[in-house]
């Protein structure tokens, strides 16, 4: 049964789209308002981060650093040690990918409190192929200290998710998408950071019982991969994490403990990202079978964003088998 | 501008020579460490904190304080040695330099040691920062009267994020920003000239739209009137390329890239013999390069 605060009668066919970057763009310029220390800065990807309504509402607050994402993590840095709360963008392969031991030192290490935006994570970026397709950011970002880790569901987690993170006091890293993806929460669905919500209940009177575990826009995937497996006679609920890091320890264990296996989904490389944090954590604490859904140790390529996402086996069929396979 | 008084200058450079002191004491109990940038750097950090900074050892986190962003971290014992010298903590404590449990790590952390505006060891990033503070203080206070210093080392203006920092403090001409260059001719790998030449130099940053001076990094009263000539430049940033003696201060390291990286009893050998290396620095510093005879030093 679908959480109650989503949007009514999600389906393949009627789900409206909408990029998470959008979201992220509305809740920069409202952060934006609501604290004039918020400043924008970005690498010549102003529209295409969707930092430029706060570019336009703001011109002082906004730094237009150029083609130059070590510096502009570096003096995203600077620019919090006055006080000021950065929101650095640029596309997820290069801040973090290129720019990561400046983040490192200048950012985590420092506690700074700085935003890291990466637009364009995942292979749905599409047309642009391999190079500009980051799958390794969460790995990366999540293995520092003092960084917050969050990948929003769709463009209204996006928008809240900016607001906390302008109220959080340290580094957080923000992933976000290009392509439209389905808009499955509503402004009224609730969103804390680090906090898991359970998206979507079992049926209790089904036998078998899985566990889906979700990030970023992959869960709208796992929504209809719940229901799939549930008209197939195995009970399955989601669970939607957001904040990859730090990761809800408690949501997932007792997740963990009402299920016989678990199934991570996630548009990334399945080695060090949500799959790499659950099973990580569920070792420890509750051993239980986790079939990792992601890119399986490869390079994405070009094509539109919905049939890379299908290729690389993240799409609704795909996730319904790994649910299938992991309880048999 | 100020202007130095002689006595001034004397101060300064007595101030300096014992800073050298503790440099080489904290590096030869370290057993580890940089010694040439240092030694070359201990004149200008001194002038910096004992008579050009806005700053208050007491309350460090003061608001009003001018910043001072050391990007080539492994010169960090003269920073922490002024720092102790200027009273931010004591100067015993500089015997824990790179030691477990210690404040003083072997690169600067800024959450661990009060003055500290940033952390840094991996080089070019420094400059970044500054910029990114100039940048926040101008949206702050377009008035403000601080000046955000970075001081770097001249090897390190090798790395690529060195000039993307310097193409947007050109652009945003930053004249709260003032770098000062240690240019000292030497790195790990051998002279700059050989291992990768930079000259020339002045005008590169010319390029990048800086207010370019040259000056020598030991003698006081030229480094202050170029900082003072710095604060007074309008609509772009400053940089101080200073002209420094790597070691400088003991002779028999003078110059010499082989103490780039090791301390005192680590270094080479043709000189002065690995066990007397520290007493010979530390002895010649007293003296000043033997020229105060005195026998109970």
């Amino acid at each position: 049964m679908f959480a109650e605060h989503l949007q009514p009668n999600l389906s393949p066919d009627t789900v409206e789209k909408s990029p998470t970057r959008n979201g992220y763009g509305d809740g920069l310029l409202e952060a934006g308002k609501r604290d004039e220390n918020v400043v924008a800065l970005c690498c010549d990807l102003t529209d295409s981060t969707r930092t430029n309504k706060f570019a336009e509402e703001f011109p002082k607050r906004f730094v237009q650093v150029g083609v130059a994402e070590q510096n502009l993590a570096s003096v995203g840095s600077g620019m919090a040690a006055l006080g000021k709360v950065p929101f650095i963008a640029s596309y997820a392969m290069f801040s973090p990918g290129r720019n990561w031991e400046q983040i490192r030192t200048t950012i985590a290490y420092n506690d700074s409190n700085v935003k890291i935006v990466g637009a364009h994570a995942g292979v749905s970026v599409g047309p642009d192929g391999a190079t500009h397709q980051a799958i390794e950011d969460i790995a990366i970002m999540r293995a520092l200290p003092n960084m917050m880790v969050i990948a929003p569901a769709d463009e209204h987690e996006a928008r809240k998710a900016t607001l906390a993170a302008a109220k959080y006091a340290g580094p957080v890293y923000f992933r976000l998408g290009r392509s439209a993806t389905p808009i499955v929460t509503t402004p009224d669905t609730p969103f804390e950071i680090g906090k898991a919500e359970v998206m979507f209940t079992r049926d209790e009177s089904l036998e078998k019982k899985v566990g889906i575990v979700s990030t970023g826009s992959l869960l709208f995937n796992a929504l209809m991969a719940a229901e799939a497996l549930q008209k197939k006679g195995i009970g399955a609920s989601v669970l939607h994490m957001a904040t990859i890091k730090p990761l809800d320890e408690e949501a997932l264990l007792s997740f963990a403990q009402e299920h016989d296996a678990l199934v991570t989904v996630e548009e990334h490389q399945v080695a060090g990202g949500l799959g790499g944090a659950v099973s990580e954590y569920l070792s420890g604490v509750h051993p239980i079978k986790i079939s990792r859904v992601g890119v399986q140790d490869q390079f994405g390529q070009s094509g539109e964003p919905d049939e890379l996402v299908e290729h690389y086996g993240m799409g609704i069929e795909s996730i319904t088998q790994a649910g299938e396979k992991v309880v048999q | 501008m100020q202007y130095l008084t002689s006595q001034e200058v004397k101060d300064l450079e007595l101030k300096a020579n014992e800073i050298r002191q503790s440099i080489i004491e904290m590096l030869s109990e370290a057993g580890s460490g940089h010694t040439a940038g240092p030694l070359g750097m201990a004149d200008v950090l001194t002038l910096l904190y004992f008579g050009i900074l806005k700053h208050d050892p007491q309350n460090p986190d003061w608001e009003e304080r001018d910043r001072l962003v050391l990007s080539n971290g492994h010169i960090c014992p003269v920073l922490y040695a002024t720092l102790a010298h200027a009273g931010y903590f004591s100067v015993d404590e500089l015997l824990t330099l790179r030691k477990f449990g210690s404040r003083l790590q072997g690169h600067p952390h800024r959450q661990s040691l009060p003055g500290l505006e940033t952390s840094s060891g991996p080089l070019g990033s420094g400059l970044s920062q500054a910029v990114g503070m100039a940048l926040a203080e101008r949206m702050n206070n377009p008035y403000s009267a601080k000046f955000m210093y970075c001081l770097t080392g001249d090897g390190e203006l090798q790395e690529g994020q060195i000039w993307e920092a310097a193409f947007l403090a050109g652009k945003e001409q930053l004249n709260n920003l003032i770098v000062i260059v240690d240019r000292n001719g030497i790195q790990i790998d051998g002279y700059t000239k050989d291992v990768m030449p930079m000259e020339p130099l002045a005008e590169k940053f010319e390029a990048f739209n800086f207010d370019v001076q040259e000056v020598d990094g030991h003698n006081m009263r030229a480094l202050n009137d170029a900082i003072g000539k710095a604060q007074a430049v309008y609509s772009q940033p400053s940089v101080i390329i200073a002209h420094t003696i790597a070691s400088k201060g003991v002779d028999v390291f003078e110059r010499d890239f082989r103490w780039h990286g090791n301390p005192p009893g680590k270094g080479p050998e043709d000189r002065v013999a690995k066990d007397k290396q520290a007493e010979v620095a530390l002895q010649k510093l007293r003296t000043l390069a033997g020229t105060i005879n005195t026998h109970d030093v």
